[in-house]
């Protein structure tokens, strides 16, 4: 085979290959709104809003499908995660990087890796059986929006400590040593000439954990106690809308059923919206 | 339009998977065959409507029995336990399934032949004073009439009340029984599986919960944190549900026009057999025998 043929055949996988991936989420796309179209019919997108509450049934007339509280609880854990993580991750990825032993820099970044493959199932039952308990000493009944964020806050820092240490290992020598010669202290190095430099892979990595939030469903169902409300503190029950489908999905019906993968696809929506706007905000190359 | 696109995802990812199984299910098929020799070619269609509770030990029952014999297809759609009735009745469906006994007009024209039975058990924590909670008292706690286990005979604590997702049918048979409206429950937690139930009441001193007899008193014995309460008097036990005393209980049924005969009867001995006992527990019901 001379190499031109080998090239076009390697061409035609790659192509093929790439067609695949991208036709999956335009099918899954599709068959998310086919599948909701019922619901926006029978219900109307305006229900979801202005609906008492939710209490779905098969037929839409004899139901309420308010999609807002859960809309709140899914936006509520992912907000107070993606705090609580990005300065731990980050931070501690610093860490590694510029002040610990190189040894013990290789350990924890082992150790960090290992911690992002646990499955979440795993956190979440560590969740229910160890957390929950703890936070109901403080204020009942300890399933709450607190236990939520705490553990799904765990389960992204790994994903947030990799991809800050990746791209401060993107930051060129140059621009340290030129720091060195300058005089200047290492936390001066990292605060002005470190973290600048790296903050599109720093970026790149927020959104990423901000995904995984959104989307996390098990350990969300098993420690936020569920409850379609807003929440008034912390300490209060959330449901999220992945986790109400994983709770309703199996024994809907009817224009319930529809309502479910409706609020997937407004999940779809708030990713796409997200990964928009990180490519609004972070698109500029970071060479320049 | 929309079934006929659940439908059409369901046929493609039908027929991957039966591709995909294809080599090893014959070997397989004739070594299940042998103790059941006295069935001889069965073949043909059958459609299985009704309650949601009955359809997962019969979905699994059927595909067992599509093994056992290649050239049987079982259909199953949920509907709700009145459509299990009335679809054979009418003849849209073979078999029916309903998770409750027959009421005395449809049993003129129906019978029900019982698979197993699913009884649910009020649960707290293993530490909790209370030793026996009236109706009243129960239903006046998941309707938040009581927010403290002082008002029904415990420690001054408040009630933290785990109730389970709209559309299960645990929820379904407690609300039914306790004469409650799901939308007026007032909880504090609301759980998917029992198991996920048991692990809340275990980890919280003053929780509340109720779940399927059988998989709480299996988490007792394993040594569990949660008591189960006695109902009226008498205790929750997966026995007291199988001998029909226990009143928190409920019966499941297939439901056939009278006399079924060849496929139908060969199906229905088959889920009331040995052969699915293991996925009647597994799915936390009790067996009859």
């Amino acid at each position: 085979m001379s190499p031109s043929a080998k090239d076009r055949l390697l061409l035609g996988v790659l192509r093929g290959c790439a067609a695949l991936a991208g036709l999956l989420v335009v099918v899954i796309a599709a068959f998310l709104i086919l599948e909701s179209v019922p619901a926006f019919r029978n219900v109307g997108w305006t229900r979801f809003f202005s609906d008492p509450a939710w209490h779905p049934a098969p037929r839409a007339e004899a139901g309420q499908f308010q999609m807002l509280p859960m809309l709140a609880g899914t936006l509520a854990v992912m907000a107070g995660a993606v705090l609580l993580a990005t300065p731990l991750g980050v931070l501690s990825a610093v860490f590694c990087r510029y002040y610990a032993p190189p040894a013990l820099g290789n350990a924890y970044r082992r150790l960090i890796e290992l911690l992002s493959g646990i499955p979440s199932v795993v956190y979440g039952f560590w969740g229910l059986v160890t957390l929950v308990p703890l936070i109901n000493q403080v204020r009942p009944p300890g399933a709450s929006l607190l236990a939520g964020v705490l553990v799904v806050a765990i389960m992204i820092l790994p994903t947030v400590a990799l991809m800050a240490d990746g791209a401060l290992a993107q930051v060129p020598q140059e621009y340290l040593r030129a720091a060195a010669a300058l005089g200047l202290s290492r936390w001066t190095t990292v605060r002005a000439v470190v973290l600048p430099a790296a903050k599109y892979g720093l970026f790149t990595g927020v959104m990423l954990e901000t995904g995984r939030a959104i989307g996390e469903t098990m350990a969300t169902l098993m420690v936020c106690g569920n409850i379609v409300r807003f929440p008034q503190s912390v300490f209060d029950p959330v449901r999220t809308l992945t986790a109400n489908i994983a709770l309703e999905m199996a024994y809907a019906l009817g224009d319930h059923r529809s309502a479910l993968f409706a609020s997937g696809l407004l999940l779809l929506v708030l990713i796409v919206m997200l990964a928009g706007a990180a490519e609004w905000i972070g698109g500029e190359p970071a060479r320049d | 339009m929309r079934k006929a696109g659940t439908l059409w995802w369901l046929g493609v990812f039908g027929a991957l998977f039966s591709a995909g199984c294809g080599s090893n299910a014959k070997p397989e098929a004739q070594a299940l065959t042998t103790p059941v020799a006295p069935v001889a070619q069965l073949e043909g269609k059958l459609e299985v409507t009704g309650s949601s509770t009955v359809a997962p030990v019969v979905l699994e029952a059927a595909k067992r029995f599509e093994k056992l014999h290649p050239a049987v297809r079982i259909n199953v759609q949920t509907g709700g336990s009145s459509r299990g009735v009335a679809d054979p009745q009418k003849g849209i469906a073979d078999i029916g399934m309903a998770s409750r006994a027959l009421k005395e007009d449809e049993a003129k024209t129906v019978v029900a032949h019982l698979i197993a039975l699913d009884g649910i058990c009020v649960i707290l924590h293993k530490t909790n004073r209370v030793e026996n909670l009236s109706d009243e008292q129960v239903m006046g706690i998941y309707l938040g009439k009581w927010t403290n286990w002082k008002d029904v005979g415990g420690r001054d604590a408040p009630i933290t009340v785990v109730n389970k997702a709209e559309g299960r049918s645990t929820l379904e048979l407690f609300a039914h029984y306790f004469k409650l409206k799901t939308a007026e429950i007032k909880a504090s937690v609301i759980i998917g599986d029992n198991e996920q139930g048991i692990k809340t009441v275990a980890g919280n001193p003053d929780a509340i919960g109720y779940v399927s007899i059988g998989s709480a008193e299996y988490a007792a014995a394993q040594g569990t944190n949660i008591k189960l309460l006695p109902m009226n008097g008498i205790a929750a036990s997966v026995e007291n549900v199988r001998n029909k005393t226990f009143p928190l209980s409920r019966p499941l049924n297939l439901v056939t026009l009278p006399d079924p005969n060849g496929l139908k009867k060969a199906f229905i001995d088959y889920v009331q057999s040995e052969q699915v006992e293991d996925l009647v527990k597994e799915l936390s019901f009790v067996p009859v025998r």
